[in-house]
């Protein structure tokens, strides 16, 4: 390591590097020790430290993981070098740091807000911001179409250029934010030649809730609430993460009833959202019958988790340190049942749909990502297993009871639209297994630890990560010793599927946007927090 | 076989009696021309209450139930909403064009339903060209998808209006072509002519390995034809929201979406006239017996017997398959349809010169 990197072990422990080293340190570790993979990046406000990022890293060959942190004192004009070529994946999480912090990336090419309007005043997630700089705002956005970028000029200062994102004379369409197969309030600005797409601009922000600066006023309880709202198909999964990242800053061990309730619960919510996905691509597709075969089955995990829970979309089960209540007495008779239902349904959708002539040739060859673009967006879940990438969290940091279970991680080679829609397929069959696995031997004990009502994390910065149902949904959490965070970042799953799909796409027809839209299967709060 | 020629004939010889002929003429063509709107409203709120209880069947569902015994009012309430909403005018647009597009497809719709001969001494335009007439009426509504798309000022429609132009012009081809190997086996184009020569057997079965051949291109076809899955892309709702019609509100939405029904249903009439014997009932030669009692079925009943099954099979394509994509829809036509549907033309030809059929 690097001379100038200083390690400081508060928390998960992290090398803090200066801003002037920084740069030819990710270059060192992206190209020689083969850090490919940027599972996050988080702006941060530290205050008289300045403002900075925070990277997680992981070779994806190796397993090995390094945390990065980086500010640069400059206030009023802080600026860092992007990293955007090192990991495409920085392209979108870059601007985002730009939106909430006013951080400019020297070298970024399209340094535009992502989330807020472009003529919102200020950085949100500073510390200092002032929130009276934007009241209700009634006016129109307008059409940023120029792109400003800050380059590096040679006596080491940066200079604004601006690039124009669509020509003259190119046919541009809005596809968003009111769309039917946006799933969500997501915009897309697409230029076409004929039916051929040309180049995708994405719009995000729409449903923007400022989670993550909501946090940082409530107590660790309190935030719960919201991760349930982030990708509503995978509320289990989000909640999860977020306790099991308090419940490691606090150093609670829980029981392994819990461990073993939240492992089930999380998997019965995959199985719920993959089902959705499948009856959503139908419908985005045209077939609409199976579009209502996914609803069906669907319903019947729904009635499980609601009997328990009291929850059909947002479940708020898991607490710090347990769950909420303790499974119905009818839960494991009403699973092992779905289970028995389940794998011969499974049939139906292959015998009405897989294996349909048209959607084979709508699917198969469609929206390619390769392996190195799934690893360098930082895809994952079922987009990145498709192209290859063994990428689940389940495997490669396993939590909850997924160590001792015996399943398998589907992957494919393809990358294309079919192979993403049959990585889903196949794990609704593993969800299963595990379930089955776990639900006739749920060990007795509490199902609630003991915990305080007043939470007060030590100092330190943590990061947990769980595979949720569209890929790895992480929880980076700040403490400053108080009751509330000091900086609370998810890890969007939807975030890296969207920041593909320009590339994915190029090329591609109106109709084909759609087909890679629903495989990608994002889901718009998610992306937008 | 009941012939309402006798009825039609009745009432024109009373009509002359008491008035001059022009007059008389005259006053039947405003009559038929009523009966033909009525029964094009009749046959689209029939479809639609029809299209909504088959799709909710395919989907696990019920379909409509509240209003009315199952629902059956359900459509006539909905027709009196569309009529009660706004027509919007949008900014930029076409005026004239905008208005007059719904028009031109309702127009083109009428027409080729006019052409449907619905039972013996039932057809309204019946001439020695029928098919030509036909297959040109129902052209006409191309031009006003075409127009919609435009002079709606919005990319969608546009985008949705060349779509449909493209696919619609290609697949008019394999729809003709089928068509016309049925005429070179019956030698006429009148569409009565084609009904009546199929008493001694439906062409599906007089003609054999070409004529189902010629079905189901002119299933596959016709279905695109209506633009109705998995051929819908003009509207392909996940992609274009509604396609040409996006900016349409009120009746003259209604009038596209109406024109879609009955275009629909049109398709499924001719099929049952040209490959399923019309209004013909089901005759086996040799047994006199079951002739005997098939006969005794009014001719429209079986009309609407077989075109509505051939509606339902359309239905039950639209619900199942997924859309195909804009280029895989213009290769299934000239690289497979067409083609096949040419050499489908010989094959016939070659039967019915060497006395092959039935």
């Amino acid at each position: 390591m690097e001379a100038a990197a200083v390690w400081s072990d508060a928390g998960d422990g992290m090398f803090k590097v200066p801003a002037g080293a920084f740069r030819a340190l990710a270059e060192r570790l992206r190209k020689e020790e083969g850090f490919d993979f940027l599972r996050s990046l988080t702006g941060m406000d530290w205050g008289e430290e300045g403002l900075g990022c925070v990277y997680h890293l992981e070779n994806t060959s190796t397993g090995e993981n390094i945390v990065l942190a980086t500010a640069d004192p400059d206030r009023d004009n802080a600026a860092l070098p992007s990293v955007h070529d090192l990991w495409k994946g920085a392209l979108i999480n870059e601007r985002e740091a730009y939106d909430f912090f006013g951080i400019k990336f020297i070298g970024h090419p399209d340094l535009r807000r992502f989330f807020l309007r472009d003529d919102w005043k200020g950085y949100p997630l500073r510390k200092d911001y002032d929130m009276s700089l934007n009241p209700l705002n009634m006016e129109n956005e307008g059409n940023e179409d120029e792109a400003p970028g800050y380059e590096m000029t040679p006596d080491g200062g940066y200079i604004l250029k601006r690039h124009p994102l669509f020509e003259e004379e190119e046919y541009v369409i809005n596809i968003g934010p009111q769309h039917p197969a946006t799933h969500g309030v997501l915009r897309f600005r697409v230029s076409l030649e004929g039916e051929t797409i040309k180049k995708i601009d994405v719009h995000s922000g729409y449903i923007h809730r400022g989670i993550e600066k909501l946090c940082e006023s409530m107590t660790y309880p309190q935030t719960l609430g919201f991760t349930d709202r982030l990708d509503y198909l995978g509320a289990m999964q989000n909640r999860h993460a977020l306790c099991a990242c308090i419940e490691k800053a606090m150093g609670l061990e829980v029981s392994e009833r819990i461990q073993y309730i939240r492992t089930i619960m999380d998997e019965l919510q995959r199985i719920d959202s993959h089902l959705l996905f499948i009856a959503c691509l139908c419908q985005d597709m045209g077939a609409l019958e199976v579009f209502f075969l996914g609803f069906r089955d669907r319903e019947k995990v729904l009635d499980i988790l609601e009997q328990t829970t009291g929850g059909r979309l947002i479940q708020t089960y898991n607490t710090i340190g347990g769950v909420q209540a303790d499974i119905h007495p009818d839960f494991v008779r009403k699973t092992k049942e779905f289970i028995k239902y389940m794998r011969p349904k499974l049939r139906e959708y292959h015998d009405i749909f897989t294996g349909n002539v048209i959607a084979r040739n709508r699917l198969i060859g469609t929206g390619v990502l390769s392996r190195e673009d799934a690893i360098s967006f930082g895809a994952t879940g079922g987009t990145g297993r498709a192209s290859g990438w063994a990428c689940d969290v389940r495997k490669r940091h396993p939590y909850a009871m997924y160590g001792k279970v015996d399943f398998q991680e589907i992957t494919f080679t393809e990358g294309d639209c079919f192979a993403r829609y049959m990585v889903r397929v196949k794990e609704i069959e593993q969800s299963l297994n595990i379930i089955e696995q776990l639900v006739d031997n749920i060990p007795e004990g509490e199902w609630q630890m003991k915990v305080k009502p007043v939470i007060k994390l030590p100092e330190g910065a943590w990061y947990t990560a769980v595979e949720g149902s569209r890929g790895e949904f992480g929880v980076y959490l700040e403490s400053r010793g108080d009751k509330s965070p000091y900086r609370l970042k998810f890890r969007s799953t939807g975030l890296p599927l969207v920041s593909c799909i320009d590339t994915i796409s190029r090329n591609a027809k109106i109709a084909d946007l759609i087909a890679i839209g629903g495989t990608l299967d994002y889901v718009v709060p998610d992306i937008d927090r | 076989m009941f012939d309402f020629g006798i009825i039609t004939g009745w009432i024109h010889t009373q009509l002359t009696s008491l008035m001059p002929e022009g007059l008389a003429i005259f006053l039947e063509c405003v009559l038929i021309g009523i009966c033909l709107l009525l029964l094009y409203v009749v046959i689209a709120i029939i479809m639609i209450y029809m299209e909504r209880k088959v799709c909710a069947a395919f989907q696990c569902r019920l379909g409509p139930t509240r209003v009315g015994p199952w629902g059956s009012i359900q459509v006539i309430c909905d027709v009196f909403k569309m009529l009660t909403k706004e027509i919007i005018s949008i900014r930029h647009s076409d005026r004239f064009l905008y208005n007059l597009a719904p028009y031109i497809v309702i127009l083109a719709s009428v027409m080729a339903f006019a052409c449907l001969p619905i039972s013996r001494g039932l057809e309204i335009l019946d001439f020695n060209v029928g098919v030509l007439f036909l297959m040109a009426a129902s052209s006409i509504g191309i031009v006003g998808i075409l127009l919609a798309g435009w002079s709606s000022n919005s990319k969608y429609s546009l985008i949705g209006a060349m779509r449909s132009g493209a696919q619609m012009i290609s697949y008019e081809l394999s729809v003709g072509l089928s068509i016309l190997t049925i005429v070179v086996l019956t030698d006429t184009m009148q569409f009565s002519e084609i009904v009546m020569r199929q008493a001694d057997g439906w062409f599906i079965f007089k003609g054999h390995i070409p004529a189902v051949i010629a079905f189901i291109i002119y299933l596959i076809a016709g279905n695109a034809e209506v633009n109705r899955g998995p051929f819908d892309l003009p509207e392909a709702e996940s992609e274009l929201t509604a396609g040409y019609h996006t900016e349409y509100s009120g009746m003259h939405f209604g009038l596209f979406y109406v024109a879609e029904f009955v275009n629909l249903f049109i398709i499924s009439g001719i099929a049952a006239t040209i490959f399923l014997g019309g209004w013909m009932p089901l005759h086996i030669p040799g047994l006199d017996g079951f002739n005997a009692v098939m006969d005794a079925i009014p001719g429209f009943i079986w009309f609407f017997a077989k075109a509505f099954f051939v509606v339902w099979l359309l239905m039950w394509i639209k619900w199942t398959f997924p859309r195909l994509r804009i280029d895989q829809i213009l290769t299934l036509e000239w690289k497979y349809l067409v083609p096949i549907g040419l050499l489908n033309l010989l094959l016939m030809v070659i039967v019915v010169v060497f006395n092959l059929h039935f």
